[in-house]
């Protein structure tokens, strides 16, 4: 009964195991991403990157069809001209550079639905904003695996700098060039893990491996090692329930592992023991000293 | 060998000048007091000293602080105190020169960071998240950075304002163990009776330099008033000024 409903589904079908191979895969890469961009103050900009890579993929499918290279490097080349341009435009002008990217974001949304739809179908169309989680092929796979584990050695790498330029910026100044770069570096390690969850959950999804796990995890645990384990754990679990609700009432699968997700997120807003609604109607007796 | 030396140096914001025509040298370990009322150019020319703010004319010379650095106190610190981090990881930050940003933090840095937390005497607060300390906690973590940075030339702007009796009293102590260790400490002060206690030498700012040397014959009555008179506004209509550059 548990193999049958738990197991099986994944045992019997090959597209099943592909499925959560990849989405695993996206939820060790783009979750601690995510964290970043929480405590940077900067959850909406994942957001706004991941619409900016659609016209980027339009254009490569336009140019070589559902190729995977095509699309994948278009999108990369998009995402980045994107946050450049974000960022020269608050340079030169007035605009702050949120105001530039939502700006830039609606554009390229526009831009990349009307590029689709030239040569493609309402389907391919779907499939570019909600992406095919079951119609992963070795490609994809492979892209994936290596994007995440990619992201995942180059954070580590530019964790020191980053976590300082996060929490207290005008010290690394004082001390070292290296903030800017790690803000750059970071930006890059955004687009890139988009383009990886764009393969299988769609730019409108892929933000939500990325960002629901993330703001999840503040409600799980105090510093950022920690944030980072519950919202890799909290991806995790949202992949393998997402996929077996889909296959099991036969809902599309992205939309189910997001749903999931937001679950997850919903219920630690209210039970959540750092902050969750539960201790504000319940209030603990507070200590002795 | 004078540590620090100001050439005719004008600094300040979009043409107007905040600190003008400063002229003069803070020598090797010497614990100078900058003192002017609000709007006087302290902070302005304390960002000079650091680097972040380019001279609008004339120039500072740094001698012999490059191995250490300049450890920097600033008035109001961009820290985002929501973030989660706590004391032991805030103050190791301050070894960001020796250790960078690959160097592993070892036994010997370990003892350093803790001998830091306990000059400041923070000992039992290692793990508290930074969100969780009172304004004196905060400030007394600072300066067990500043401890840890082990920098030849420390700056601290106003690091006493808001903090009460006994934590200054503290944090005062260390200021005069760095001029025992022969350290250069600037720091700038609105307390009067503070500066004239512990600091022998003074600058006193009204935008423009309105004297400087031992703080006895700079913080009179009469150098006092002359301060207090500086007007803060900038003239919008200003002329360029006349001085010559060099």
């Amino acid at each position: 009964m548990l193999y049958e409903n738990l197991i099986a589904p994944f045992a019997d079908f090959e597209f099943m195991r592909r499925a959560l191979l990849g989405t695993f895969a996206i939820a060790f890469g783009a979750p601690p991403i995510g964290v970043f961009l929480m405590l940077r103050r900067m959850s909406l900009m994942g957001d706004a990157m991941a619409h900016a890579i659609l016209p980027g993929a339009a254009i490569g499918f336009l140019l070589a069809g559902l190729s995977l290279p095509a699309m994948a490097g278009a999108g990369l080349i998009a995402g980045f001209l994107i946050a450049i341009g974000a960022g020269l435009i608050a340079r030169a002008t007035p605009l702050k550079e949120d105001a530039s990217l939502a700006a830039l974001f609606v554009i390229s949304l526009a831009l990349g639905v009307t590029i689709v739809s030239l040569k493609g179908s309402n389907i391919d169309l779907m499939h570019f904003l909600f992406g095919s989680v079951l119609a992963i092929d070795n490609a994809a796979l492979g892209l994936i695996l290596a994007i995440t584990s990619v992201s995942l050695l180059v954070l580590a790498l530019i964790w020191r700098p980053l976590v300082l330029d996060s929490v207290d910026p005008g010290f690394l100044r004082s001390v070292s060039r290296a903030g800017g770069a790690a803000h750059v570096v970071f930006l890059a390690l955004v687009v890139v893990n988009l383009v990886g969850g764009f393969q299988v959950l769609g730019t409108l999804l892929a933000v939500g491996m990325m960002m629901l796990p993330a703001i999840t995890s503040r409600f799980w645990a105090r510093d950022v090692t920690g944030m980072i384990v519950v919202a890799v754990a909290s991806a995790l679990i949202s992949s393998y329930a997402g996929l077996l609700l889909s296959y099991a009432a036969d809902l599309p699968s992205g939309p189910a592992i997001i749903l999931v997700a937001g679950l997850i997120y919903l219920l630690s807003v209210a039970l959540g023991p750092f902050g969750g609604l539960l201790w504000l109607v319940w209030p603990r007796r507070h200590l002795e000293a | 060998m004078p540590e620090l030396r100001f050439k005719n140096l004008t600094l300040g914001y979009e043409r107007h000048p905040a600190v003008h025509h400063l002229e003069g040298a803070v020598k090797n370990g010497a614990l100078v007091a900058v003192v002017g009322p609000n709007g006087a150019g302290k902070s302005t020319l304390f960002k000079g000293i650091v680097g972040t703010l380019k001279p609008l004319a004339g120039s500072i010379e740094r001698h012999g602080i490059d191995g250490g650095g300049i450890a920097y106190l600033p008035q109001v610190p961009e820290i985002d105190r929501s973030f989660p981090i706590g004391v032991y990881d805030m103050v190791a930050m301050g070894l960001w020169r020796s250790r960078g940003v690959f160097g592993g933090i070892a036994g010997k840095d370990n003892h350093a960071i803790k001998a830091a937390i306990a000059a400041v005497g923070l000992t039992g607060f290692e793990h508290r998240a930074i969100g969780t300390l009172s304004g004196g906690q905060m400030q007394r973590m600072l300066f067990a950075r500043l401890v840890a940075q082990d920098a030849r030339l420390i700056v601290l702007d106003e690091p006493f304002a808001a903090i009460d009796a006994r934590t200054s009293t503290e944090l005062l102590a260390l200021v005069q163990r760095w001029h025992a260790e022969r350290r250069t400490v600037l720091a700038a002060l609105h307390d009067v009776d503070l500066v004239r206690a512990v600091f022998p030498e003074a600058l006193l700012l009204a935008r423009e330099p309105v004297a400087w040397g031992p703080t006895h014959e700079v913080l009179t009555v009469e150098n006092l008033n002359k301060a207090r008179r500086m007007c803060e506004a900038f003239d919008e209509s200003a002329e360029a000024c006349a001085v010559a550059a060099e």
